[in-house]
């Protein structure tokens, strides 16, 4: 019992040091977010600010956004505490890797998925949502940015200190990433079109289940390979 | 021959593979080039043309074997990926390497000739349906797979990323073999199966086993060669090697 008590404070120490580092440095979440806001004002610039189009497409565009503003902040999940050697305690300390690499990953949820939800709230009422909507878009972005960390993680684990690493973390991980933006707008979509969201919250919610287990495995793997 | 006297490992010493190989890439591609021709003039000059589609249907001689093997070369990369990351064996995942850029010709033509067919007979070069979307992701997950490895200096480190990658591309296979079933969309089911009698002309079912036996040979061969090759740039200081530059 005091075993996993012992991880549990450790977990929470790692989210915590990660917190705190991403406070004193608040510019790079704050980048992640004016990257977002942004990239989905460019969207009426450039399809036309015709009001019915904008709420068709506002969804999966909205979706679009936040999965690139994810990326962003996914190549120095771990490169920092490769440069510093914090990623070799890590690797030594007792807790299983597989469980630190998933504090790290709570961490990075913390400072960008979660952020990114909240800040669609406010872009979705500038594309004419409706308010039911608004609430689905925000609850599939709760249960889908999640998986932007745990899956990106292992991108960002695997292109550790590789040459050209943002590009080719995007390149790896975009494509994995699919089906989370097809349940995830899917969503909102059907609700505008007066069917079930039920579907594709389940979809999403096995998803995240799924990757929740593997994605730290995996993550882990990487590492151990990305700095033998 | 007992099975515990037979040596399992003899060819995974790259020297061994090396020379097994050379002598079994002339035979597999000349097997590749006869089965293409005898495919090739079942396919255009024999078959009947098809009641709806008339000639335009003649692609899938070359379309289906193509999406056979895209998918089929992705299961054996991660395969000896696996096997390479899983037991430390330096030749599994050369295999995987000289496997993947063929997979992804395999792919890209399976698109390619999709799209030329598509134009005639859905009326657009690409529709977004759900079978057309995951071999797209498939080609991306070939090129990801060679962009990590090439993006790494170290061939083992390479190696044992790439597999990793490869490992979670795996999910994506099922998604494409079922997606015509899954999803009701626009591209057709499968005509052959195993459990019944094929609803096609005999002749048009031989052309595409014909194509299908060329493609795999074709692949078969490539891949052997480009892995001679990979063993030659990354063993080249062993004593053999020396002697065979000679």
């Amino acid at each position: 019992m005091t075993g996993a008590l012992h991880l549990f404070t450790a977990m929470g120490a790692l989210v915590q040091r990660d917190l705190s580092l991403v406070l004193r440095r608040k510019n790079d979440s704050l980048a992640t977010l004016f990257f977002f806001a942004v990239v989905a004002s460019l969207f009426p610039l450039g399809v036309g600010p015709e009001p019915k189009l904008l709420q068709l497409i506002a969804p999966g565009m909205l979706w679009i956004a936040a999965l690139l503003a994810a990326m962003l902040s996914l190549n120095r999940l771990f490169a920092d505490d490769f440069q510093d050697g914090t990623l070799d305690l890590l690797l030594l300390s007792t807790i299983p890797l597989p469980l630190a690499v998933l504090a790290k990953m709570i961490a990075h949820w913390l400072s960008s998925g979660l952020l990114l939800s909240f800040a669609a709230v406010v872009l979705a009422l500038q594309f004419n949502l409706t308010g039911e909507s608004v609430l689905i878009l925000f609850l599939s972005l709760i249960l889908g940015t999640p998986l932007f960390s745990l899956i990106g993680g292992i991108g960002a684990a695997l292109t550790l200190g590789t040459r050209g690493g943002g590009v080719l973390l995007s390149l790896l991980i975009l494509p994995l990433l699919i089906p989370v933006l097809i349940f995830g707008a899917g969503a909102v979509e059907a609700h505008q079109a007066g069917q079930s969201v039920a579907g594709h919250f389940y979809l999403l919610g096995a998803l995240f289940v799924l990757s929740l287990f593997f994605a730290p495995l995996a993550t882990a793997v990487s590492l151990r390979i990305a700095v033998e | 021959m007992p099975l515990s006297n037979i040596n399992w490992f003899k060819y995974a010493a790259p020297q061994t593979f090396y020379d097994l190989a050379g002598k079994l890439i002339p035979w597999f591609a000349v097997g590749a080039l006869l089965l293409g021709i005898a495919g090739l003039s079942v396919g255009l000059l024999i078959a009947p043309s098809d009641a709806q589609q008339g000639d335009a249907y003649r692609i899938i001689f070359v379309h289906v074997p193509a999406a056979w093997m895209s998918m089929l070369l992705y299961l054996l990369v991660a395969f000896w990926a696996a096997i390479g990351l899983i037991f430390n064996a330096r030749l599994a995942s050369m295999l995987a390497l000289a496997l993947a850029p063929t997979g992804a010709l395999m792919t890209f033509i399976a698109l390619f000739t999709g799209a030329l067919w598509g134009k005639p007979t859905w009326g657009a070069w690409w529709v977004w349906d759900a079978r057309l979307t995951s071999e797209l992701i498939l080609l991306f997950l070939y090129i990801g797979f060679l962009s990590l490895h090439a993006a790494i200096d170290d061939p083992r480190r390479a190696d044992r990323s790439a597999a990793v990658l490869a490992l979670i591309g795996v999910i994506n296979v099922p998604i494409i073999y079922f997606s015509v079933k899954w999803w009701n969309t626009l591209h057709q089911g499968a005509t052959i199966s195993m459990t019944k009698a094929p609803t096609m002309a005999s002749q048009m079912l031989l052309g595409m086993l014909l194509m299908a036996g060329s493609f795999w040979l074709y692949a078969i061969a490539t891949s052997l060669y480009r892995c001679r090759t990979l063993v030659l740039e990354r063993e080249e200081h062993a004593a053999w090697i020396m002697k065979e530059a000679q």
